[in-house]
């Protein structure tokens, strides 16, 4: 092409931003590290012997369905959606298995099918979504309602499961030392490792963030936009039926009842990790450190051996700061 | 390569027969359009000529009714914009459909970037990226955040990703309305490569000084129907105007024409007394007065601060020092809402997202702001809802006149009046106009120019911001000058010639200014034209200054017809 | 042209979903619809939904409003849990639980906590900014804890007649409980229509910043509007503890922000904010009352319940939904969008139109 000679004025040069850029953007997270940081500080400094191998291990062992959950969320939530199925998913998933398990099923049929079952709920609420344009608090609390429902109709009262497979997912435990993990907690992190390659290194990733960002332009841009959002909630919808796998190896059982309000502890997670709930900005490391966060404030609650109704209050008002800091650097770079 | 006399013999894109019909009402009428290879064609027409709605159906965004559109000979039916972008047409809107959040790379090949070992390979994408930008001569850092650069470089990076993938037909809708001069050169330039590299390239504007002096030839609608094909050589501008309004040219000399005839007395009472006004990386503290009855112009580019000077006299924004009295009464903490009790409003240069309220009646718009100062618990009586409604609707001829009409669905002009009437309703003091007449088609801007200055010669005090030059200096009794985010100058309008006007706005941009075409046009004409401002009209005069602190509508009607016994203060075509 | 009109009234779909569900009912068991006079209070069916609806219809009358400003309160639940283990902490505690004025104060001591949780909210949305969505999360969260704080985490049961008139009264034969909710709505209907609270809240809901620069005192309207979905959850909650007597902290008011969300879209609200319908709201109520009636009636277990709302929510919403309705309209012309830009308005407000 004939560059235009004239046109490179100086004044359109913008080197050097995009250090701070890539700074501004992971702020969110960084503030959440600190944030980990500061409390095994602070109980460090309260209880004495508060931070050790056994408290770390615990993180994660404690929560690897939130830490499942959160990934999806993270994908749903990017978007500027919200799923509020994924607590019911995990009650019928589980369900569904023990069920399954009763009626002699192998365990290599039961687990997929627990996870598809998860799948299924997300693919109804990503057709409402993405094709019928409902929005996804509504079309999800359908699904909320739909899983629900089915656990119940899966059975009316909890049931217990005895399988080695299922029970192999979390009751192994692997360690050195006091370090601990089992396959399970390993099993989520792969999923955040996963989940942060797709998220960076594929197109599909690249779209989620851009229909978060402004979905018009997305749509002008030519991108897939329908088929992302409902992939989105697919995997959401998925990541829950994975969750509902390790919720019923953690309880070694189906309940009706399980998983009540877990999605509002997901979006908790995904928040305090810095993810905007409007979407386009955030990264799903900082959900698996949001998860962390919340594990740290169950801990610490059992810890000083207050009533567990603190916890709610503590992560209510761990919430309002995370939100006011995230108000602020909002407000900071509209101007 | 010159195709003005002669275009080659194959267009690359033809629309024959073009039909669009939305319920109760006519889009496109057998509208046609022909793009040859190489050429810049202008797309002109008012507003609800179907302009829009034309590019849509190019692009794949709408479903043509009727007719056939044919790409390079063969016929095409786009159901997505994608499909559209994959056949070789390309398209760059007003609004900036791009991602801020995301990288200036990922902006330019998001869905397309190049990959390895299954996932994206980051380097080579901004490195393609990169050759986009540099070949329309852009440096930017490919993995800067596309937010922190301004709304021109992100348009010309909207520009970089629609021509990257080297497509036959580029449209450029409206891209020049958000660019300072400069940027327009600069973009201008960018169009005249792509040109040379056998691009056809639809480019719409409404600032005609652009479409002669870029555009090869032009298509006008009216209507939805095609009024004619030209050359733009050929065309004189005054044909232009007359074939896109389909009115006579006597009618169009006449709102020209109608200019201020009596600027208001210099001893008059002050409304407005800023001093020290200012806001950090907004605009520098400024002084301004306004007194009763004087239209005061903001003249300056885009960024200039000339804005953000009107948001912090309109109280819209807070200022970081300085002191602002309307009407003796100082405001502390200014918000609309006290800069509306103490007199003065400002009426938004976005009208979509700052103006109007889409889902609500023509008549709860026009009382929203009255609304807003009596308080929730005071809620206007049906009775009077209906009249002040009506009779608004009746005096700025506000179409559809149905009160009960959804805002949304009016065209852009009538919006505008509209909103033009919610101010009014609140019988301002002060009444602060940013662009009221940007993105309407010329009738409804002199319309807008004539209840301005009947406004003023009624007691009102206005202070007009418009990008076009002429508009402000034909109204403006005082010309506050803007460059830089500073006021660098307010000036008597009657002393100003257009030329000092433009040095003192451009000051070291000569650059632009030598080259430009438009600059050297106007300010010879301009010049020509200055001993007819000493000459006043009489029949102004005669003005009634009823001082009616809530002006009737009667008071908008245009003033008197002084403007045939006056000689054209500009001639511009 | 009248049938058309009809067909694209707002209220159209949610008045033909109540009427389907009333007939079903009707046509499974002809006793549904029988009223009959016992002791001089009218019992059926109807009347059993019209009672237990009274407590969801305050609540969800709130939501309304909230939802036209473009907000969201999900602390609706928490919020009525509140308010009655307030109301029931403060009778327990007094020497009389017995006496009316023992009752008025507990009643007004839990109105005002609610009140003042309403008026928490309204600040974190029109002061703070916080969307409205994580700002009512945060009392969602924290709300149940502290009610299980004020309740010390027991189930609060007292014994006191005036206090249980609220859900068990009858005057004039029909229930204290619905006509609690009756007059509320009218009160709540009255305000917002006879003044220009509705209309003005219309606008901040469709258009926050053009309302300010149009001088409306936004953040007057937005934080009385949660102020007041606050108190109205509070009445909801002194209605629930009434009904059982006790104020149970972890399952007053359980996912009945949902419900009230359901009931508020239902009923033509469109949750993108803006125009809004009480009458709207009132019928989506009923449908959700008579829905869940309805399951219990035709002995199907009440467990069950969540599958039904969840297809009458899918089956609402696709019908409102833009693309079903372009496939069920034979001739219909998309209408020219006029105004650049509100396509993403027009998106949203695709489930209430």
């Amino acid at each position: 092409m004939t560059a235009p000679a004239a046109t490179g004025a100086p004044r359109l040069g913008g080197r050097g931003r995009s250090v701070r850029y890539r700074l501004n953007a992971w702020l969110p997270v960084l503030a959440t590290c600190v944030i980990l940081v500061l409390m095994l500080g602070a109980g460090q400094a309260v209880f004495g012997d508060f931070v050790s191998p056994r408290l770390l291990s615990s993180l994660f062992d404690n929560n690897p369905f939130l830490i499942v959950l959160a990934v999806g969320m993270t994908f749903v939530i990017l978007t500027g959606g919200i799923d509020l199925s994924v607590g019911s998913v995990i009650a019928f998933s589980g369900l569904l298995g023990a069920q399954l398990f009763a009626a002699g099923w192998p365990a290599a049929a039961v687990l997929p099918l627990m996870v598809l079952s998860g799948t299924l709920i997300g693919a109804v609420v990503g057709v409402m979504v993405a094709f019928f344009d409902i929005q996804p608090f509504i079309a999800s609390l359908a699904g909320m309602f739909l899983a629900r429902g089915l656990a119940y109709v899966t059975s009316l009262k909890a049931l217990p499961i005895h399988n080695d497979a299922l029970n192999w997912l979390l009751g192994t435990s692997w360690g050195v030392g006091d370090w601990t993990t089992t396959p399970g907690v390993l099993l989520s992190l792969l999923l955040v490792a996963i989940a942060f390659w797709v998220f960076h290194y594929t197109r599909f990733g690249r779209t989620v963030y851009a229909v978060g960002g402004n979905e018009q332009s997305a749509r002008l841009m030519g991108l897939a936009v329908t088929r992302t959002v409902f992939l989105v909630y697919l995997i959401s919808g998925t990541c829950a039926g994975i969750a509902g796998v390790l919720f019923a190896s953690y309880t070694q059982s189906g309940n009706p009842l399980a998983g009540l309000g877990m999605e509002l502890q997901a979006i908790a997670a995904v928040v305090i990790g810095g993810t905007i709930l409007t979407g386009g900005s955030g990264y799903v490391i900082g959900s698996l450190f949001g998860v962390l966060v919340y594990g740290l404030i169950q801990i610490s609650i059992t810890y000083m051996s207050v009533d567990s109704w603190w916890t709610y209050i503590v992560i209510g008002v761990m919430l309002l700061l995370f939100v006011v800091f995230q108000r602020a650097i909002a407000a900071r770079r509209r101007r | 390569m010159s195709i003005h006399s002669a275009p080659p013999a194959a267009p690359v894109l033809e629309v024959v027969d073009a039909d669009v019909r939305f319920v109760g009402q006519v889009a496109l009428e057998k509208a046609a359009l022909r793009l040859f290879p190489g050429e810049v064609h202008s797309l002109m027409g008012e507003n609800g000529a179907g302009k829009s709605t034309l590019i849509k159906a190019i692009t794949g965004a709408q479903r043509l009714d009727g007719g056939r559109i044919t790409l390079r000979g063969r016929p095409v039916a786009f159901s997505r914009p994608a499909e559209a972008a994959a056949a070789g047409i390309a398209a760059v809107y007003q609004e900036i459909e791009l991602v801020p959040e995301l990288s200036v790379a990922e902006n330019v090949m998001l869905g397309d970037e190049p990959r390895r070992f299954g996932g994206i390979d980051w380097r080579e994408t901004r490195r393609q990226a990169s050759r986009a930008l540099a070949q329309l001569g852009i440096d930017l850092d490919p993995a800067s955040s596309l937010r922190s650069h301004s709304p021109a470089v992100q348009q010309l990076v909207a520009i970089a990703r629609a021509v990257r993938t080297r497509p036959d037909v580029l449209v450029l809708d409206e891209p020049t309305s958000s660019l300072d001069q400069d940027e327009v050169a600069q973009l201008f330039d960018i169009m005249r490569g792509l040109k040379a590299e056998g691009v056809a390239i639809l480019f719409i504007s409404h600032f005609l000084e652009q479409v002669y002096e870029i555009a090869d030839r032009l298509t006008i609608l009216r209507n939805g129907r095609l009024v004619g094909e030209y050359l733009t050589a050929d065309i004189l501008r005054i044909e232009l105007v007359e074939r896109m309004l389909g009115t006579t040219v006597g009618a169009l000399e006449d709102l020209q024409d109608r200019g201020r005839e009596e600027p208001a007395a210099p001893d008059a009472r002050v409304v407005v007394q800023a001093t020290g006004l200012g806001r950090s990386n907004r605009i520098a503290p400024f002084d301004l007065t306004v007194r009763e009855g004087e239209i005061v112009g903001f003249a300056g580019l885009l960024g200039s601060g000339r804005t953000d000077a009107a948001r912090l006299v309109g109280g819209v924004d807070r200022p970081d020092g300085g002191t602002l009295r309307i009407e003796d009464r100082t405001l502390r903490s200014p918000s609309p809402r006290a800069a509306i009790s103490a007199g003065a409003v400002y009426s938004s240069e976005d009208r979509t997202s700052e103006g109007i309220i889409a889902q609500l009646s023509v008549r709860e718009n026009i009382l929203l702001g009255l609304q807003g100062q009596l308080g929730w618990r005071h809620r206007m009586s049906w009775s009077r809802q209906r009249e002040l409604a009506g009779s608004y609707i009746e005096a700025l001829g506000i179409a559809p006149a149905d009160p009960e009409a959804v805002a949304g669905t009016l065209s852009g002009g009538n919006q505008q009046k509209v909103l033009l009437a919610r101010w009014l309703a609140l019988a301002p003091r002060l009444l602060i106009l940013d662009e009221p007449t940007r993105g309407i088609d010329v009738g409804a801007k002199a319309e807008i120019q004539r209840q301005i200055v009947s406004l003023a010669e009624n007691g009102m005090s206005v202070i007009f911001i418009s990008a076009e030059l002429d508009e402000v200096l034909r109204l403006g009794d005082r010309i506050v000058v803007l460059r830089d985010r500073e006021v660098v100058g307010v000036v008597d309008g009657d002393l100003l010639t257009p030329d000092q006007l433009l040095a003192l706005i451009a000051q070291g941009r000569r650059r632009w200014l030598s080259r430009s075409p438009r600059a050297a046009r106007t300010s010879s004409t301009w010049r020509g034209s200055r001993a007819s401002r000493t000459r006043r009209c009489r029949a102004s005069s005669t003005r009634t200054r009823t001082s009616s602190r809530r002006p009737g509508p009667g008071s908008m009607r245009p003033s008197g017809s002084c403007a045939t016994g006056r000689r054209r203060r500009r001639a511009p075509w | 042209m009248i049938a058309l009109r009809i067909l694209r009234h707002r209220l159209f779909w949610p008045i033909v979903a109540l009427v389907l569900l009333v007939a079903i009912n009707t046509l499974s068991r002809p006793s549904f619809l029988s009223i009959t006079i016992k002791h001089g209070a009218l019992y059926g069916s109807s009347i059993d939904i019209l009672r237990n609806s009274s407590q969801l219809m305050l609540v969800a009358l709130g939501m309304t409003l909230v939802i036209a400003t473009r907000g969201i309160d999900l602390s609706v639940g928490a919020v009525l849990a509140v308010a009655g283990a307030v109301s029931l902490t403060y009778i327990e505690a007094s020497p009389e639980p017995g006496s009316v004025g023992t009752v008025t104060v507990a009643v007004a001591l839990g109105l005002l906590v609610t009140l003042v949780l309403g008026a928490w909210n309204g600040f974190l949305v029109s002061v703070v900014r916080i969307q409205p969505i994580i700002a009512t999360l945060l009392l969602m969260f924290a709300g149940r804890g502290i009610a299980m704080l004020i309740t010390k985490g027991q189930i609060t049961t007292v014994t006191s007649a005036p206090y249980a008139e609220f859900a068990s009264g009858v005057i004039l034969g029909l229930p204290v409980a619905f006509l609690i909710a009756v007059v509320v709505v009218a009160i709540v209907g009255l305000l917002v229509r006879r003044t220009a609270l509705g209309v003005l809240m219309e606008a901040v809901g469709i258009n926050p910043e053009a309302s300010r620069l149009a001088g409306v005192q936004s953040r007057g309207i937005i934080w009385s509007v949660y102020a007041i979905s606050g108190l109205l959850a509070g009445m909801a909650g002194i209605l629930y503890s009434s009904n059982i007597m006790a104020a149970d902290a972890n399952n007053a008011g359980l996912n009945i922000e949902v419900d009230a969300i359901l009931a508020v879209v239902i009923g033509g609200t469109s949750l993108a904010g803006g125009k809004f319908s009480i009458a709207g709201t009132v019928i989506g109520v009923l449908i959700i009352q008579t829905l869940t009636t309805s399951i219990t009636f035709l002995g199907i277990p009440p467990a069950v319940t969540p599958v039904f709302k969840a297809v009458v929510v899918i089956v609402i919403c696709l019908m409102q939904s833009r693309r079903v309705r372009g496939l069920l309209a034979v001739r219909r012309r998309p209408v020219a969008p006029s105004v650049p830009g509100t396509a993403a308005i027009d998106a949203s407000a695709a489930v209430s139109k």
